[in-house]
């Protein structure tokens, strides 16, 4: 099950590469496509960094993932390089549950 | 590969520029592998996904799912949602790229928000090229690599809590997502997107609230003045 996910995933992910060197040009130049094609990576990554940090399965919970993801913002604001950032949410998690 | 039909005064910036994106990637990709990892995809599973779906967004997003308690295939919709942007780069590429015949499929998988970036800021389209592919095959090498590194560092550890891996996911989809919010608009949509998310949360399964964000900034999107 995981396998095929992970293929068909991989393949659909490379034909999506592949169609904008092989389609017709005027077949993706909907302003209205591309510009929806934008928002969706910010939505999507957006709602994955709350569930990512709220969600334990299909609860809501607080724990030391919300202070890490404190400090990755900071790490953000701060311009940190990307395993920077993702050091300190890790630091800080792993610490914060030693105590 | 494509012969670079560009002078060597010219190109070695570019090359500079390639590997020192690569090796930023790669060090992003020991992430991944740490990630999927510790998210229960095998190696070669995890190997897969870095050489064949080669989209850092995607990887991240289809293992944080599967992490989460998702279901795989929730995980492999946001993943080829995610992969949506690549078809509009590949677009914006074809009338510089110029590939035709058996380059055409290897010019495909190197196309990503980095190789876009560096082909199109060149003024003269040989450079152009030059930096897509010198780009594209730096940013493949290092990718692989580090996820290869990374998975097999985490195999190493019994248990990835321990080290807060949980907590890489939410930090690796923030480093990806803050350089999209310098407008008003994006910040909005991110802010609502994951007020959604959370709120759905407790009524669906897992990975079902990443699809209803989907659908909602998809309307949005398409049916906005």
């Amino acid at each position: 099950m995981t396998w095929t996910a992970v293929i068909v995933a991989s393949v659909a992910c490379y034909g999506l590469k592949l169609a904008g060197l092989a389609l017709p040009e005027r077949w993706l130049q909907n302003q209205r496509v591309q510009r929806t094609v934008a928002l969706i990576p910010i939505a999507l990554l957006a709602a994955l960094i709350a569930i990512g940090t709220f969600a334990t399965g299909r609860h809501l919970v607080l724990d030391v993932r919300v202070a890490a993801l404190g400090v990755a913002i900071v790490a953000v604001l701060l311009r940190a390089p990307f395993l920077v950032v993702v050091a300190a949410a890790c630091a800080t998690a792993a610490l914060l549950r030693l105590f | 590969m494509a012969p670079p039909a560009a002078p060597a005064e010219a190109t070695r910036p570019i090359l500079r520029d390639a590997l020192g994106i690569a090796v930023a990637s790669g060090a992003y990709a020991i992430a991944f592998g740490a990630i999927s990892t510790a998210a229960g995809l095998t190696l070669p599973q995890t190997l897969v996904m870095s050489s064949v779906m080669f989209t850092g967004a995607s990887q991240f997003a289809m293992v944080g799912v599967i992490g989460g308690g998702g279901s795989v295939w929730a995980g492999a919709f946001t993943a080829v949602l995610l992969g949506t942007r690549n078809a509009f780069y590949s677009l914006r590429l074809a009338s510089l790229l110029q590939v035709r015949g058996r380059l055409r499929p290897l010019a495909a998988q190197f196309v990503l928000d980095e190789t876009t970036a560096m082909a199109i800021a060149r003024d003269d389209p040989r450079l152009g090229r030059y930096a897509f592919w010198a780009t594209g095959v730096a940013l493949f090498t290092f990718w692989n690599t580090g996820t290869l590194l990374g998975a097999l560092a985490t195999q190493a550890i019994s248990d990835p809590k321990v080290f807060g891996l949980d907590a890489a996911v939410p930090a690796a989809f923030l480093a990806l997502l803050a350089p999209r919010l310098r407008a008003r608009e994006p910040f909005a949509i991110a802010v609502v997107a994951a007020v959604v998310a959370i709120a759905v949360l407790p009524f669906v399964p897992a990975g079902v609230p990443l699809l209803i964000v989907a659908v909602l900034v998809g309307l949005f999107g398409l049916l906005r003045p």
